[in-house]
């Protein structure tokens, strides 16, 4: 089965460059998925894997565009299902780097399922959710996150839907790494990417993009620059939850309420302290309930766990097999009653 | 001894029906006629016909199980027409099989089981046994089964219920009493499947010997039956169903490549066994995964052809309709794996745990687009090892996704499978190009026109791959309009290029005729034996059986101009009939069939019949 896999000598080493591929990029000019593929192409030369060993799959929508743009291995499949393409590969072939580029229609509406059963396995891949409020490429009608009441081109007297909670949704599924960042926060993008990447089992970005053409700043709170700080809740593991121009707010527990204090007014020693390895996912869905207008937005790991991962489990159990019964394909004909005619 | 007074007389074939409530146990019961008449030497060939229901209310017509198992002298291809003899365990059962018991035949009844309770839940306003009609139109043998097997286990320290439970093995001693089957195989199986329970064991074995003892006894029974052995071909042999041979037939076509296999599945009826078997062959390299639905199974299937393992989806019609826009991707990247429908009655739900030929348009045409992809239909249960070998070879030759349809007949019948020899097996060559220079993914094979199989891992090869039309051969996505024109072409006329690889189709019988019937899938064993009865009457007719519907064998049309008539048999509205109408305006007549039963010899025998006389 590895034909053609190149293990390399040591760590390689890649640059940018090798990671870019040659085709046009065809999103729209201010698209965050441009930001997002800058970051990816600079993120994956640091991971010291062989770009060939590296495969990118997506579904339908405009993020999933995006393995046309990577000078790696990739598969534009079809709407909502390349989750099971990943498994399926994963099973065939778990030494390769398996990454899902995905949207917010694409991994929440037709692919919900898929999404869900990939990160409840905890197969061994990383799943990068763009999250636009909005379907794109078919011209701005409402998604499975746009917001109540959106008045979009399929909604245009608003729309009467809840929207779902990617993280939310991770958690439901049991996932065991959980992340969200911004598509403009370049250097907070790169470092959750290297997060996931380096997880065992399978790990959900959430990454919050700006359409410019249908949904121009639906992340408008907490990109903008002046007041982004008193929006984002920055999430780092054994830290009290600071946040603010100067860290002067925090997140303090009142019974089973999170809420908004002065430091100053309470101490830091009585503000939650972050968990992300916690056992249980109680804090990581407290927090996912977190956002505007009451909160800020947390960005960072929710969760990291570890847990088995199902592609290991499978050359486990394959392997285990192996060792205690040699592949006797005449044995296997034979298996029950048989009787010779002379 | 009244034993030594009775009578031995000789047959050529027996076809027997045991019918019960599905908690009864006919299913096991026919398999160990099933596979003591095969150690013994005839023949057989079976056909489970049972419920959806796991456990309809005891007693009802709704939850008759029935098992029908033809054994013989001579080489057979069928199940059997209508039984010789019925095995009744309840009012029910009797209600709804004694319709298709033959004149004068024999009629083995459960008469404890005749409860007015029974007799109600069966529909029953006076209990049938007392009707003397019954007697004179059939050899009835009325037996206190349930009383005699708890008789026999008196001095056993088990529940009632337990030693109830026992009177299907009661039931089996008589019946190998009466056609003369040694007893041996079943009670090894006995003592090996209940080797934790030795109470239940030692039940199982005096049920079986007190009814062989009360066959041998009884004043009832004067006449014991023998049916003498086949002439097989020579080799080692065993019973075969069509699912646990396709498994196998996947898993070898793997070895033959030095591949694992990867066989992703969503339990559904009657397809779900091939993924259980699978399971269990994990030191094979065999790899199965539980989807959670239809289409992830397809998606995965994808994903595992693409990393380069032996790929496989198994599942059954209504699944095939949920993997449809899969199989588009799979046929648009070009990339070989397996696709086997394991065909049950529909549309929809329709009769899952019943058989059909009615997907072969679905396989044919069941996607958007212009989407072609090699199709080969299973004829027997044993035949569903080789037809998923071949669909292996073919789709690694041709890089494409191949259809297997097999047939809930198939899936659950069996026959005597002679274990074929590793050695005479060719490999199958698989080819993963590594070198980068002047590579295109979507360059052409000359002869194939297949295109590289290329696997993620091969350094400076990078590339994407998708479901947008492409521009040939670079791959790269192009809706102009001459790329999409050149590479529907390319797609059709790769699969149109299998033909030149596939054998012709070959005839039974004359070479030129007043009738040639023509089949595909499982209808092939009750029309070979119709046409080999009606030629011995001196008929004009010939058969031809198709195991390659896309394409079709590169012979056939020139073959089907030989034949005055063409009568295609099938278990639907005439699909292949229209495929042949349509590929080489020949008349066929078509023969539909929709009842979720196979096909029986007389069936078909009495339309060649109307035919030519």
């Amino acid at each position: 089965m590895n034909a053609g896999m190149n293990p390399g000598p040591g760590p390689v080493k890649l640059t940018r460059k090798d990671f870019t591929a040659r085709q046009d990029v065809r999103w729209c000019p201010g698209c965050g998925n441009n930001a997002i593929l800058a970051q990816m192409q600079k993120t994956l030369p640091e991971l010291g894997i062989p770009r060939e060993n590296i495969v990118i799959i997506s579904g339908i929508g405009c993020s999933s565009r995006f393995p046309y743009y990577m000078n790696t291995y990739g598969i534009h499949s079809i709407h909502g299902r390349a989750p099971t393409l990943a498994m399926g590969l994963k099973a065939a072939r778990p030494e390769l780097q398996v990454w899902v580029v995905t949207g917010d229609g694409d991994g929440l509406a037709i692919g919900g399922n898929h999404l869900t059963h990939a990160l409840r396995r905890n197969v061994d891949i990383n799943i990068l959710l763009f999250n636009n409020r909005i379907y794109g490429l078919t011209k701005g009608q409402y998604s499975p996150t746009s917001g109540f009441g959106a008045r979009t081109s399929s909604s245009p007297d608003g729309s009467i839907e809840n929207p779902v909670n990617p993280v939310g949704i991770a958690i439901g599924s049991e996932a065991s790494f959980i992340a969200r960042t911004v598509d403009i926060f370049q250097k907070h993008m790169s470092g959750v990417l290297r997060r996931s990447a380096d997880h065992r089992g399978a790990a959900l970005v959430e990454i919050a993009q700006n359409c410019i053409i249908f949904n121009d700043a639906t992340w408008g709170d907490i990109t903008d620059p002046d007041n982004r700080l008193d929006h984002v809740l920055y999430l780092e593991h054994g830290k009290p939850m600071r946040f603010g121009k100067q860290g002067e707010k925090g997140i303090r527990l009142n019974g089973l309420k999170p809420e908004v204090v002065r430091v100053a007014d309470v101490g830091e020693e009585h503000l939650l302290v972050h968990d992300e390895r916690a056992s249980e996912p109680t804090l990581a869905y407290l927090l996912s309930r977190m956002g505007p207008p009451d909160f800020p937005t947390p960005l960072g790991v929710f969760r990291a766990v570890d847990k088995p991962v199902y592609s290991q489990l499978l050359s486990a159990q394959v392997r285990g097999a192996q060792a205690e019964k040699a592949a006797d394909l005449d044995a296997l004909f034979r298996q029950g009653e048989t009787w010779n005619v002379t | 001894m009244s034993a030594s007074v009775k009578t031995r007389e000789e047959l050529e074939q027996v076809t027997i029906l045991f019918s019960g409530d599905s908690g009864d146990g006919m299913q096991l019961t026919g398999s160990q006629l099933t596979t003591t008449s095969a150690v013994l030497g005839n023949d057989v060939s079976t056909l489970p016909d049972y419920p959806s229901e796991i456990r309809a209310p005891a007693g009802s017509v709704a939850g008759v199980s029935g098992f029908q198992l033809h054994f013989s002298h001579q080489e057979i291809h069928t199940p059997g027409d209508n039984p010789d003899v019925l095995v009744a365990m309840n009012p029910a059962a009797l209600k709804t099989n004694l319709p298709r018991l033959l004149p004068n035949g024999v009629l083995i009844i459960d008469q404890d089981a005749f409860s007015a309770r029974n007799l109600a839940k069966a529909g029953y306003e006076e209990n049938p046994l007392d009707d003397p009609e019954l007697g004179s139109r059939y050899q009835l043998h009325p037996v206190p089964a349930t009383t005699l097997t708890l008789n026999a286990l008196e001095s056993l320290d088990l529940k009632r219920t337990v030693k109830a439970r026992c009177k299907n093995f009661f039931t089996l001693g008589l019946v190998y009493w009466l056609y003369e089957r040694p007893l041996e195989q079943s009670l090894e199986w006995i003592e090996k499947k209940f080797s934790r329970m030795p109470l239940v064991a030692e039940a199982n074995r005096l049920a079986l010997q007190a009814g062989y003892h009360y066959g041998e006894t009884t004043e009832a029974f004067a006449v014991q039956w023998t049916v003498p052995r086949a002439r097989n071909e020579a080799g080692c042999y065993r019973i075969i169903n069509g699912n646990e041979a396709a498994a196998l037939g996947f898993v070898t076509a793997a070895q033959l490549a030095d591949k694992p296999l990867v066989y992703s599945s969503y339990p559904i009826t009657p397809a779900t066994d091939v993924l259980n078997h699978l399971s269990r062959w994990k030191h094979m390299d065999v790899r199965t995964i539980q989807t959670e639905d239809e289409i992830a199974a397809m998606g995965s299937a994808i994903g595992a052809a693409y990393g380069g393992a032996f790929s496989v989806t198994g599942t059954s019609g209504p699944g095939v309709c949920l993997k449809s826009e899969a199989i588009g991707l799979a046929i648009m990247l070009e990339l070989p794996l397996v696709i086997l429908n394991v065909q049950r009655g529909g549309p929809s739900t329709g009769l899952p745990t019943k058989t059909e030929q009615a997907d072969l348009l679905q396989a044919m045409f069941g996607r958007h687009g212009e989407s072609p992809l090699p199709i080969l239909a299973a004829a027997s249960p044993g035949d569903c090892f080789d037809t998923a070998i071949e669909a292996f070879r073919i789709a690694v030759r041709h890089n494409t996704p191949v259809f297997v349809l097999s047939e809930g007949y198939l899936a659950n019948g069996s026959e005597p499978w002679r274990i074929p020899s590793l050695q005479s097996m060719e490999p199958i060559v698989v080819r993963h190009p590594v070198d980068p220079d002047g590579f295109q993914p979507y360059a052409r094979d000359p002869a194939t026109l297949a295109r590289p199989w290329v696997l993620p891992g091969t350094p400076g090869m990078e590339h994407c791959i998708g479901g947008l039309e492409k521009h040939p051969p670079t791959g790269a996505v192009s809706y102009a309009p001459e790329d999409h024109e050149a590479m529907c072409q390319l797609r059709a006329d790769k699969v149109a290029r299998v033909a030149d690889f596939i054998p012709e189709l070959e005839v039974t019988g004359p070479h030129e005729a007043n009738l040639l019937v023509l089949t595909w899938g499982g209808t092939c064993g009750a029309a070979l034996t119709a046409v080999q009865r009606a030629s011995e009457q001196g008929r004009s007719v010939a058969h031809a059986h198709l195991r390659y519907l896309n394409p079709f064998p590169r012979n056939l049309e020139a073959l089907l101009g030989r034949y005055e008539k063409v009568l295609i048999p099938e278990l639907n509205a005439g699909q292949l009939a229209l495929l042949i109408r349509s590929s080489y305006l020949v008349d066929t007549l078509s023969f539909p069939k929709l009842r979720g039963q196979p096909f029986t010899v007389r069936e078909i025998g009495a339309r060649i019949e109307a035919l030519l006389s």
